[in-house]
């Protein structure tokens, strides 16, 4: 190994420095953001946001190209009625759906990302991950939503862990690398930040709390414990690591929440979609309903929406 | 460290459009009289004084004074209510101490928006925490009303009479539910002076004690400043002082009271001390330094005004704390928005600017929030100071402000020697990870509260009051039944 290669390599931290977490004093932070009255056009520029955020997700064993070409078409056109709409950030898929995503999306600023390392369970020998990371890379992924190892980081094998991280994000090229903690199997919020710092140290441009397939899946709680964590690092490394909670985020109020936590947690930096995303599927519509509210005054019926 | 690469930005962007409480369901007659034997009536001398809205400087209401001969007839008419109102069968008396507290929640939002138009303190903080927090104090204390001898297994309770009142302007109505609720209760009869600059809830709590029916003289409310407070004091028929303010006034009473048989209650100032160890959950105790010092602008007089961060964390916690202060949103009291709001009067800003003067001079360096504040209005942007020691004012005397003096330590004996070395002992705070630091630091802390992993926490079945110069006997909780009952063998 050559010494700019050594000099860049990553190094796992000490996590034994990773400060406490508090859990009672996290609930009534969370509480704190959630009784923020956000209304008129701190409203609607907050709708407007939290769509340009968004991943339209769709990770179903019965997704087929059909499915993934509306969900595209969707992401393309939101809410056709409605001028001046932003765009979704991404369409967020399983590999195999990678090359229709990529074909459906052309001529389209939206990102293909898809999940990859033996999603969502993660149980697969490395080379397998990587395998699986090279095939959503070469279809087109412009971002790769991986999985940690659960078992190996609860069984204390920080190692194991940063190191099949690192590989990933070598495997990814110039693809951008979200890292699922899946913080519903971790258990406590220590782990959770342990497992953001020991992610953002092994090259993750992202971190992400959930693949969904998990319950809990995001909450406010692990989203700002994450955040934290983001800004240490950035504090420490000066890299601003993006953040995506994902799975459970349905309406329009609580993304609200969430960009209020996330603006006075990080700042404006990270009020933007290279840094914050929403795993999402059924989140868009209801944004659509609201600002269709602001516009007229009135609601809608769900029926006046598509869903795909 | 901070660098220009790795700084946070926070102002910009996307902003919170105002968010208003609205008003209108909201009543402030324009003159309130004194409310004394079940009516409001004038002043003998037919003085009033204004009371002001200290986010505008406006004038919100004409406020009676009451002088000696109006303390006199309050304490006549309580005198004279007492006899029924100590013989009724306590299940009754309970009865009324309830609907008070059910009438408080009924007109919350009312309360809630009347509290931060008259003191300042952001709708937030008094629609969270004063109004249910008065409304818990008397359900709790109505709960005790037929209880009383449980409370004193094997003694014989008695009511001592007509108890005299002063409370102050920081919690207005949360004060006036801390005093009459176990008072009434426990049997007595009530004669209270709310603050002056304070005076609105307390007279709206009036209007409700009338509502809920409580018979003529049991509550009595004389409004007015000092002097009028010296009145209720000295008052001969006062059986029972109850007065939460300043040290100052409270040596003034203590000296009053000697050689009386009044029995007597002070709950006076503080200078906590909130200590932050270097393996504590930090971006928890850095919400908990703001809790502790800038909750209410700094006016509570259990304010963790004095950081000890141990070194090791000690500019990770400064940074963060700093961070956590450029979010914090200063201005209108009414918007649901606002974290703090105006400081309750030109004196009180006056005094609390008179402490940054002497910070800066003393050699601290001070950091205040970069927020900007309202042209009119009484405004003082959250503050820290660090490098100041023990022996600067900043550290020694209450500002009763958004005004936090930061130290470091290295050893847990020098936090608990420093933490106490003031004369004040009221309350304190600690965190850790570890338990049994938790417990060695409350026990070694000489202060009536000591908060573990949080700050500025109040239930109504939890004694508070302090050491030292921060007073005398406690409130809330079955503790503060003893000191409205004379208990014999």
């Amino acid at each position: 190994m050559s010494v700019s290669a050594l000099e860049t390599r990553p190094i796992l931290p000490d996590l034994s420095k990773v400060p406490a977490v508090d859990e009672v004093g996290v609930d009534e932070r969370v509480a704190r953001f959630c009784s923020r009255s956000i209304k008129t056009t701190a409203k609607l520029e907050a709708l407007k946001l939290a769509l340009s955020m968004i991943d339209l997700t769709t990770l179903e064993g019965q997704d087929t190209p059909g499915k993934v070409r509306q969900l595209c078409q969707k992401a393309i056109h939101l809410h056709d009625a409605m001028p001046g709409l932003p765009q979704v950030a991404a369409v967020c898929v399983y590999p195999t759906m990678v090359g229709v995503a990529r074909k459906a999306l052309e001529g389209h600023d939206i990102n293909v990302a898809s999940v990859a390392t033996a999603f969502p369970s993660g149980m697969a020998p490395l080379n397998v991950k990587l395998e699986d990371t090279r095939m959503a890379v070469a279809e087109g992924a412009d971002e790769i939503d991986m999985v940690i190892s659960r078992g190996a980081f609860l069984a204390g094998e920080y190692g194991f862990v940063f190191d099949e991280i690192a590989a990933i994000e070598e495997a990814c090229g110039d693809a951008h690398l979200k890292v699922i903690l899946e913080t519903g199997e971790l258990g406590t919020l220590d782990r959770v930040r342990r497992a953001s710092v020991l992610s953002m140290h092994a090259g993750a441009d992202f971190i992400k709390t959930s693949t969904g397939k998990i319950q809990p899946a995001a909450t406010m709680q692990v989203t700002l414990v994450m955040l934290q964590a983001i800004r240490d690092y950035f504090r420490e490394t000066g890299r601003r690591v993006g953040m995506k909670p994902a799975g459970g985020i349905s309406n329009a109020k609580l993304a609200i929440h969430y960009l209020v936590m996330l603006k006075e947690t990080l700042g404006n930096a990270w009020m933007t979609p290279e840094r914050f995303r929403f795993g999402a599927s059924s989140l868009a519509n209801d944004l659509l309903m609201q600002l269709m509210k602001q516009s007229t005054g009135a609601y809608q019926s769900a029926d006046y929406f598509s869903k795909d | 460290m901070a660098t220009p690469e790795n700084t946070l930005a926070f102002d910009g962007g996307w902003e919170y459009a105002p968010a208003p409480e609205s008003t209108d369901h909201v009543e402030i007659d324009k003159r309130y009289g004194l409310f004394i034997g079940g009516d409001f009536v004038k002043p003998e001398k037919g003085r009033y004084f204004d009371t002001i809205n200290p986010a505008t400087e406006e004038r919100l209401a004409r406020i009676a004074e009451a002088d000696a001969a109006d303390v006199d007839r309050a304490v006549k008419a309580a005198r004279k209510a007492f006899g029924p109102w100590s013989r009724m069968k306590a299940a009754e008396r309970g009865k009324y101490v309830y609907r008070i507290a059910r009438i408080i929640q009924e007109r919350a939002r009312e309360f809630a928006a009347i509290e931060s138009l008259d003191g300042g303190k952001p709708i937030r903080e008094s629609r969270d925490v004063d109004v249910p927090l008065a409304a818990a104090h008397f359900f709790y204390y109505a709960g005790w009303s037929d209880k009383l001898e449980y409370a004193f297994p094997g003694r014989k309770v008695k009511p001592l009479g007509v108890a005299g009142q002063v409370i102050p302007w920081n919690f207005p109505l949360l004060m006036a539910a801390w005093k009459l609720a176990p008072a009434l209760a426990c049997g007595n009869t009530v004669v209270l002076k709310p603050a002056e600059t304070t005076p609105l809830t307390a007279l709206k709590l009036a209007e409700v004690i009338a509502d809920a029916g409580l018979p003529d003289g049991v509550v009595n409310i004389v409004t007015g400043a000092g002097e009028t407070g010296a009145a209720v004091v000295e008052h001969p028929r006062v059986d029972k002082i109850a007065f939460t303010g300043s040290t100052a006034v409270g040596r003034v009473i203590q000296k009053a009271l000697a050689g009386t048989r009044k029995k007597y209650t002070l709950e006076l100032g503080g200078k906590a001390a909130n200590v932050i160890f270097a393996d504590a959950a930090i971006d928890q105790a850095v919400e908990g330094i703001v809790n502790g010092i800038f909750f209410n602008q700094g006016h509570v007089c259990c304010a963790g005004s004095r950081l000890f961060v141990q070194e090791a964390v000690a500019d990770e916690v400064v940074e963060k704390l700093k961070d956590r202060m450029e979010t914090l949103i200063v201005g209108d009291p009414l918007d649901k928005n606002t974290d703090i709001g105006a400081i309750n009067s030109a004196a009180q800003l006056e005094k609390i600017e008179s402490y940054l003067e002497i910070g800066r001079s003393e050699g601290g360096e001070m950091f205040q929030s970069s927020c900007t504040v309202p042209d009119t209005g009484y405004w003082c942007r959250p503050t820290i100071f660090t490098g100041v020691s023990q022996s600067n004012r900043v550290v020694q005397e209450e500002i009763f402000g958004p005004v936090l003096a930061i130290q470091t330590f290295r050893s847990y004996s020098e936090a608990i020697a420093k933490a106490n070395n003031t004369p004040y002992g009221l309350s304190g705070g600690v965190w850790t990870d570890k338990g049994a630091k938790i417990f060695k630091m409350t026990q070694n802390v000489r202060a009536g509260v000591v908060w573990a992993n949080t700050f500025n926490k109040f239930d109504p079945t939890s004694p508070f009051g302090g050491y030292k110069e921060s007073g005398v006997g406690r409130e809330g909780g079955l503790h503060g039944l003893d000191a409205y009952l004379s208990l014999e063998a």
